[in-house]
């Protein structure tokens, strides 16, 4: 048998079901969103009308879009950047010569990645509960006064936040340490001869020499927190007020609630011409700084 | 006198930091084992006061866990197992043989990451309804055959693979699907693993696809069942505990013993950038 044959039957499986199950449907979705696909069209594919650009316009003009895109950018906007925190400080202290037990708390401080989501946000309710939960209880030991985060608009999307962080950190800080330790070490002697402080050395050194690696974290963090969903569905089911729906929740009552798929698609494309914005602003901006 | 200070600071925050990751789950699994209504007491108690399975024992006997339990080790494996043979092929073409349009296609493959999976879900729907795959395993499994990201991870491992050792076998009259079973694979072996954890858990732990899928009770994976009957039993803390006990610990396990590889996976992933 020749190999380009061979290549063939090689690759050419996986590229077929991502063809069809994949870049297929991404441009379907994108003529989807230029029709009335509704319940009706579901029953009979007759009933399918196209209407340019309306659902479009539909969704510019309704409130609960602009919630929902809202909602979205607040948790994208405090998540990722205490996310990020969160995962640079707890690599510090591993990459610390003074840590002990490094590998129990490096496994200690990722397990909630491996977590299934569901499960723990469903844990997460409970601690979060006002009259017997766990937070309130820390915050009243602290003579803070209890809160109530699943059930007060005001608290209900950085309690979602809260959780995320706590889920999410591990990934970036297992990525960010292996970042630290390839700094190397003559840079920190360096530093030290000149008689830097532990300080001076972290923001003369340190940031610097990870600024690429912490970019590129940011970008795919960004990329993520974009795509909330589960958190929600389990923990608030979009309340209370609407304060925790998320333009993916909206796709997914839109599609799957109420059947009107093709303003699901609009929703979802939307999201998709949103997050890739983002990321060419964030990949502009990170270029400008290198050149 | 100043490194002892901050040797005992950076270990007091870092047990602290370890205590806030690992207080949710352990108090899921101690009110796993609590009576009804007991974790609800205040203050909440931290160890049930009379610990018993019986939690677990409602799930299964009528909560229809076994079902759930079945299904997400069914679908987890038979994706894992599928998207390795899809993945592992694909790779290994993309990183030694040679085709027409390969590199092409693979920038293509790699454009397409910034391509959130959401955008592809409503005509999913529609195309898997279409061909009578929604609301059954084959719904879940299909659209997780194959992954760009799968490939990516692959051919980056496949790329150190010497070609001489290619070229020897070749010499030696081996078919290209000898080759492939007898040289490639064996030294694939630790990025075969990454992505089997991967897609396991991966799988395992999807959320929204499964939701949209599959209506059928019987046919629910562990966090769609988990999310109705948390919708049903709001009160039910004890039993809502078991329930996520149920669910995250095979997970958990399983990666505390593929611990390595998941973790070479994960930064050998994110090079990517």
């Amino acid at each position: 048998m020749n190999r380009p044959r061979a290549a063939w039957l090689f690759a050419g499986p996986a590229l077929a079901v991502i063809t069809v199950f994949f870049f297929l449907p991404v441009v379907a979705a994108l003529g989807l969103s230029f029709t009335d696909f509704d319940i009706y069209a579901l029953a009979d594919t007759a009933n399918l009308r196209l209407v340019g650009l309306r659902n479009y316009v539909e969704l510019l003009h309704r409130s609960e879009f602009w919630n929902a895109l809202g909602n979205t950018l607040y948790f994208v906007a405090a998540g990722v950047p205490l996310s990020i925190g969160a995962s640079l400080g707890t690599a510090l202290l591993l990459n610390s010569p003074a840590a002990r037990f490094r590998a129990f708390f490096r496994t200690a401080l990722f397990a909630p990645v491996v977590t299934t989501l569901v499960a723990a946000a469903i844990v997460w309710r409970y601690l979060l509960n006002t009259r017997y939960g766990w937070l309130n209880h820390a915050l009243g030991a602290l003579g803070l006064p209890a809160v109530d985060w699943l059930g007060d608009p005001r608290f209900s999307m950085p309690a979602i936040i809260l959780f995320a962080v706590w889920k999410n950190f591990g990934y970036n800080m297992i990525i960010l340490l292996a970042g630290l330790q390839a700094i190397p070490a003559d840079l920190y002697e360096a530093a030290r001869i000149d008689g830097a402080s532990a300080w001076r050395q972290f923001v003369h050194v340190t940031l610097p020499t990870l600024r690429p690696m912490l970019a590129m974290v940011a970008i795919l963090t960004v990329a993520g927190y974009f795509q909330l969903f589960a958190e929600p569905y389990v923990m608030t089911q979009g309340g209370p007020l609407q304060s925790t729906v998320s333009v993916l929740y909206l796709m997914y009552e839109e599609g799957f609630k109420w059947w009107n798929l093709g303003s699901a698609s609009a929703v979802a494309f939307l999201l998709f011409v949103l997050m890739f914005a983002v990321t060419a602003v964030q990949a502009a901006a990170l270029r400008r700084r290198d050149g | 006198m100043s490194r002892l200070r901050t040797a005992t600071l950076v270990n007091v925050l870092l047990a602290a930091a370890a205590l806030v990751t690992l207080f949710p789950l352990l108090w899921m699994l101690s009110a796993s084992f609590m009576a009804p209504g007991e974790a609800s007491w205040t203050p909440p108690p931290l160890l049930p006061a009379h610990p018993s399975f019986d939690n677990y024992r409602e799930l299964f006997a009528r909560g229809g866990m076994w079902r759930y339990f079945a299904n997400s080790v069914f679908l987890s494996l038979a994706a894992t197992l599928a998207s390795l043979a899809f993945n592992v092929a694909a790779g290994y073409a993309f990183a030694k043989l040679r085709f027409a349009g390969r590199e092409r296609i693979f920038r293509v493959l790699l454009g397409a990451l910034v391509i959130p999976g959401q955008v592809a879900m409503v005509p999913l729907f529609l195309e898997l309804k279409e061909l009578g795959l929604v609301n059954s395993y084959g719904g879940v499994i299909v659209p997780a055959l194959a992954s760009i990201f799968g490939i990516f991870l692959v051919r980056q491992y496949a790329q150190s693979i010497p070609d001489e050792l290619l070229e020897a076998a070749r010499l030696d009259g081996a078919s290209e699907f000898r080759i492939f079973a007898s040289v490639v694979l064996p030294a694939l072996k630790p990025i075969v693993v990454t992505l089997a954890v991967f897609t396991l858990l991966g799988t395992w732990n999807d959320f929204m696809w499964p939701l949209i899928v599959l209506t059928d009770k019987d046919l629910y994976t562990l966090p769609v069942a988990l999310a109705a009957l948390s919708r049903e039993h709001v009160q039910d803390d004890e039993l809502m505990m078991a329930g996520s006990v149920v669910t995250i610990l095979p997970v958990l396990l399983v990666f505390l013993s593929l611990q390595r590889y998941y973790l070479q996976g994960l930064l050998a992933g994110s090079v990517k950038g």
